[in-house]
């Protein structure tokens, strides 16, 4: 237990030191060092619990709830003046009521609930620990070298130095994140879902301009609504229930399935706002504005993924035959449709990826709305897969951004002989996302076999259409990034060492993980899922098949390493119509006026417009949603009465 | 290399330099049905990277010596030239416009002529099935020299008219063309009379 | 089981491009017939690729094979996954990356005509991908397992319940094996705008092993087909591959009487088919099984 509470507190007071340091050097040692020991600590975390199959901790509460509770209206006390401040009445109103909503339920009811453990810790925690760990102290290293470059454009601008606060939050949040997942008690892990908001406040309204302060005070807005949903999901539980523990929410489950899915359809709209699911995904996008390694960290590998682990922990008490869980698989497998259809229409690299953060979030939301062992195994498949890939490319496209001056997909042309180990990087990222033996198609294999188990049809539906799409999102910029463009010269001497480091070490553990998913599956997600359901029902890739998809990506990465780029054939120009001048970018036009060509992608911005597939998700999904959470509070209205 | 593929499947490339056009829609004419090359195994590829025999119809003048050459030059070994019509054996009509160089054979070797005004489509179908030979003995010198390509790929800036095409034919392999003009002349007029 | 899987590999990967560059040269044969040509000798696909393996070799940039030669790999490895029995699932996503690769190999040369056609060539990846998914599921849906043995030693046939699956798959063919209305993104005949699309950087045997692959893909892809029919019996797998056959002279039947189409009809109306024809049929097969 101490390990776990080192994990959540260490990166706290790291962040508090990190505050007062000023000068660059100082903060690189600090950085380093702390990421260093949590990422050892997470390892160690890992390697203690792996064997148990699920550690609860009583660790007392008494205190630290109260101190929650202290920091917990401090907090709301901010958000309300900062708000009111900037006139931003929703999160005002959104703030007021739910943070003392939580205060009057744990000070009338809390008291008698009985909590026996407030910690614990499973194989999907240390999972998250892992990623939280891992990925998140690599980006923090990133940052280090990204935060040089981004301060030296702000200087330019006359901008003060704020990277002590920036660096301050991302600790801070690697802190909470811990919290979060490894919080049995829902009013500890309602704690740390705020503190996970605040910091993607902050870091979205990182440089303070009018578009960032607006796209927080957005992302802040819709979180604070699903934390709205979080509390009044505790205060059902506690008040129907007599509980305020996760673990018994899913045992009181197993009996009555029914009941269990009116707060669960509380929390999981809760995730679903986290995890930028339509209509909520617009927040997300916004926070594009905020510099890369806090896209990288908090919108794609690790709050928003706080959101879907809420959805898989519940997956449980999901299912097809609740409201909770057809509203969950509905709102997820739309979201995956359009907003892979939206990802076609973008010609920005960031928002390119924000939209495939989301759909893959929806991907995961659809899996444990579906709530069988199956599709919770291809769920988690999916977090990991997602977190380390998603989070390769996006500082893959930070450091192409400072070095090509554009975050433009389409100014990346030439990009594999101006900086050919980046861009291999990217491909191989790329390569994760969606090609066969990597990643991600691993995991789509299993939703697909879920999904049809499931027997939701549109659900199919929407898994087909939007797997087309997404390979025709990613290939196209995959092109972009394999053309070799003739003439370019290599502009790759000044990347930040850092900088090169995270990549090749995210590069790594892409290739690993697609590796050894094998032995991830049968030592980390078989056990869990076995306990958590019960017994398996099939739904999960054959051995056979694993060690098919294995192989092939042995195949792939040996003639990579033997093959790429090698030949004793002699290189002919290209055909150009026979007017190439010789250098394979101009041609001889009329009159012999040389005329240099370039090439551009497809956006089919009249059949994927970004507004028209945000206006049919957001409509579906507020549609599956109010029906949902309509139906339980029916239910509940209706169940309230037969007591009174 | 015993099996000899390059005769059974020659795929064509087709460029018209200076002309009426008159030769241009004969090698049109030569795919349709009443021809029909494709039972030779041609295939009108339009591309010189997959193509074996390059059929040149029309003159070559100033703009278009170097497209004319260019396409010769992105043609893998083995491969044939076949000038097609008179204009692109000698100028013709147009051999004294101020901006004519000539046939073809002023910028790229020629391997087989096709005479006429037009060409008809039998002769220019004669002329590329007995360019055939050159393609196999082509092959034959690759095959010889070790699979290596029979010329080395010309990689110099296009150079200026009649001397250059001289250099140029000294380059090329030690295989003549397989017909004079009044050769073929005399054999297309034999399948004429057939 | 193991020697079945093995007999349906060796078979494979033997037969697989004699009987691909069979039917080739009867398509070529039975188009001239159509067009009232006399056409080439039936064994000309094979001259074609003999000839480009003997022709000299060359590149547009150093990168360009070793995708085709992924192309290559994973093409032939998904008719050798479908072959031996293997999971159809894996079989599809196998041959989405070797597809993939083609594409990428095609951007690679930073060729404007290689790059339309790659473009044009991921648009019908993107046309007919549902539904090919579409049709595993139905499989799937009906037979209650994704395994190709399993389907192929089910005792009914899936023919009548996935009717409207079958269908669907047909019109999708036509993307796949790049025939007109729908060759949008390279065509072995010249006339078109884009040289010839996706493979107009190709040279020589580079050109010859996608020439081979596509002959593995059509033989894997009537395998497809055939799977509709097959049943434990012998009727079944006569049915199966006379059906295979016809589906091919169909689609060359197809090809003889339409125009290339726009785009952006190929993408519609695929999408559509795939709606109406292949999620209307998963509904009916979720009602009554």
């Amino acid at each position: 237990m101490g390990t776990i509470v080192f994990l959540i507190l260490f990166p706290m007071i790291v962040a508090f030191a990190l505050l007062l340091i000023k000068n660059d050097k100082g903060r690189d040692v600090i950085v380093i060092g702390a990421s260093i020991v949590i990422a050892a600590m997470s390892i160690v975390v890992a390697i203690q619990f792996a064997s148990g199959g699920g550690d609860y901790f009583s660790f007392n509460g008494e205190a630290v709830g109260y101190i929650m509770l202290v920091v917990e209206a401090g907090l709301c006390v901010y958000i309300c003046i900062t708000s009111a401040m900037h006139r931003k009445w929703l999160a005002f109103i959104f703030a007021i009521v739910q943070t003392p909503l939580i205060m009057w339920f744990e000070f009338s009811k809390g008291h008698g609930i009985e909590v026996e453990s407030n910690l614990y810790v499973d194989r999907l925690s240390i999972i998250m620990i892992l990623i939280i760990g891992i990925i998140g102290t690599l980006i923090a290293v990133y940052a280090l070298g990204y935060m040089k470059d981004f301060q030296h454009h702000e200087d330019e601008h006359g901008k003060p130095d704020r990277r002590p606060w920036f660096f301050f939050v991302m600790f801070l949040f690697l802190g909470a994140m811990v919290g979060l997942v490894t919080s049995n008690n829902m009013i500890w892990m309602y704690f740390f879902w705020e503190i996970t908001s605040l910091s993607s406040f902050w870091l979205i309204g990182y440089t303070k301009t009018e578009e960032a302060t607006n796209n927080a005070f957005r992302a802040l807005i819709m979180n604070l609504l699903g934390g709205l949903g979080f509390a009044v999901g505790i205060v059902i539980l506690g008040t129907v229930f007599q509980t305020i523990e996760l673990s018994q929410m899913l045992l009181i489950g197993t009996v009555y399935g029914d009941l269990i899915a009116i707060p669960a359809a509380f929390f999981a709209f809760a995730g679903i706002t986290k995890a930028a699911q339509m209509p909520f995904n617009s927040w997300l996008l916004g926070a594009m504005v905020a510099p890369t390694p806090t896209s990288a960290l908090l919108h794609s590998s690790t709050m928003v993924k706080a959101g879907v682990f809420m959805i898989i922990k519940l997956a449980p008490v999901l299912g097809m035959s609740n409201f909770a869980g057809i509203m969950t698989m509905m709102v997820g497998g739309i979201t995956f449709l359009f907003a892979s259809c939206a990802a076609i229409s973008q010609v920005n690299a960031k928002r390119v990826l924000a939209y495939s953060t989301i759909a893959n979030l929806g991907l995961i939301v659809a899996c444990g709305g579906v709530g069988t062992a199956g599709a919770v195994w291809a769920g988690i498949m999916l977090i990991i897969f997602h977190a380390i890939t998603k989070s390769l490319l996006f500082l893959c496209v930070g450091t192409a951004e400072h070095h090509i001056g554009s975050r433009m997909i389409e100014d990346m042309d030439g990009l594999f002989n101006k900086m050919p180990r980046l861009a291999t990087c990217m491909i191989i990222g790329i390569a994760g996302m969606f090609l066969a033996p990597f990643g991600m198609l691993i995991s789509k294999w299993g939703c697909m076999v879920s999904f049809v188990d499931s027997g939701n049809i549109l659900l199919i539906g929407c898994i087909c259409f939007g797997s087309a799409v997404t390979a025709f999102y990613w290939l196209k910029w995959m092109g972009k990034l394999t053309a070799v463009v003739a003439g370019e010269e290599s502009i790759e001497y000044d990347v930040h060492r850092t900088e090169t480091f995270v990549h090749i070490t995210l590069v790594v553990l892409v290739v690993l993980v697609c590796l050894l998913f094998p032995l991830m599956s049968s030592y980390l997600l078989v056990p869990y899922l076995e306990l958590t359901f019960g017994g398996l029902a099939g739904g999960i890739m054959s051995s056979g098949n694993m060690l098919i998809m294995v192989i092939m990506v042995a195949v792939i990465v040996l003639l990579t390493l033997f093959g790429f780029g090698k030949t004793s054939k002699p290189q002919v120009p290209i055909y150009l119509a026979g007017a190439n001048t010789g250098d394979n970018r101009t041609y001889y036009g009329s009159m012999q006026k040389e005329v240099q060509f370039s090439l551009r992608n497809w956006h089919m911005e009249k059949y994927f417009g970004e507004h028209k597939m945000n206006l049919i998700g957001d409509v579906l999904c507020v549609a599956m949603l109010v029906i949902g959470l309509g139906y339980m509070i029916a239910t509940l209205v209706s169940l309230m009465g037969g007591v009174m | 290399m015993s099996a000899a593929y390059v005769t059974k499947s020659p795929w064509v490339v087709h460029y018209d330099g200076s002309s009426c056009n008159g030769c241009d829609i004969e090698v049109l004419a030569c795919l349709t049905p009443m021809y029909d090359v494709e039972r030779f195994g041609i295939i009108n590829c339009g591309n010189p990277k997959h193509a074996d025999v390059f059929l040149v119809t029309g003159s070559v003048n100033e703009q278009n010596k170097g497209i004319v050459k260019q396409i010769y030059d992105q043609m893998p070994e083995p491969k044939v030239v076949v000038a097609v019509g008179i204009c692109a054996c000698s100028g013709g009509i147009f051999k004294d416009c101020y901006n004519v160089m000539g046939g073809v054979d002023q910028v790229i070797p020629v391997d087989a002529y096709v005479p006429g005004c037009a060409a008809r489509p039998e002769a220019i179908i004669d002329a590329v099935v007995k360019g055939l030979g050159v393609l196999q003995a082509k092959r034959d010198a690759m095959v010889a020299a070790g699979d290596a390509p029979a010329e080395a790929p010309a990689e110099e800036a296009a150079p200026e008219a009649a001397e250059e095409a001289v250099t140029e034919e000294k380059k090329t392999p030690a295989v003549p063309p397989i017909f004079t003009m009044a050769e073929i002349k005399v054999n297309t007029m034999d399948h004429l009379k057939k | 089981m193991i020697i079945k899987s093995i007999i349906g590999i060796v078979a494979f990967l033997v037969l697989g491009p004699f009987v691909g560059g069979l039917l080739a040269g009867l398509d070529r044969k039975l188009s001239a017939k159509m067009q009232r040509r006399v056409g080439p000798p039936v064994l000309q696909p094979f001259y074609d690729v003999g000839k480009l393996f003997q022709k000299e070799k060359q590149t547009p940039t150093r990168f360009q094979d070793f995708y085709v030669l992924l192309f290559v790999i994973f093409v032939i490895a998904s008719g050798v996954l479908f072959f031996m029995g293997g999971d159809l699932l894996l079989v599809i996503f196998t041959l989405t990356i070797g597809a993939a690769f083609l594409i990428i190999a095609a951007y690679s040369s930073n060729s404007p005509y290689a790059e339309v056609g790659a473009e044009r060539e991921l648009l019908a990846m993107l046309a007919y991908e549902p539904m090919v998914l579409i049709t595993v599921i139905g499989f799937y849906m009906y037979t209650g397992s994704f395994r190709v043995s399993d389907i192929l030693a089910g005792d009914s046939m899936p023919f009548l319940p996935l009717l409207g699956i079958f269908f669907g798959w047909l019109f999708i063919l036509t993307l796949k094996f790049r025939k007109s209305p729908f060759d949008l993104s390279m065509s072995h005949h010249a006339h078109q705008e884009l040289v010839r699309g996706v493979t107009t950087e190709f040279v020589g045997r580079t050109m010859g092993w996608v020439e081979i692959s596509h002959w593995y893909e059509n033989v894997f892809l009537l395998g497809f087909v055939f799977l509709f029919f097959a049943n434990g019996t012998a009727l079944g797998w006569i049915i199966g591959i006379v059906v295979a056959i016809l589906t091919y002279f169909f689609e060359v039947f197809i090809d003889n009487c339409f125009a290339r189409m726009k785009w952006q009809f190929a993408f519609k109306s695929a999408w559509v088919i795939a709606v109406v024809l292949g999620m209307i049929n998963l509904f009916v097969l979720y009602i009554c099984f």
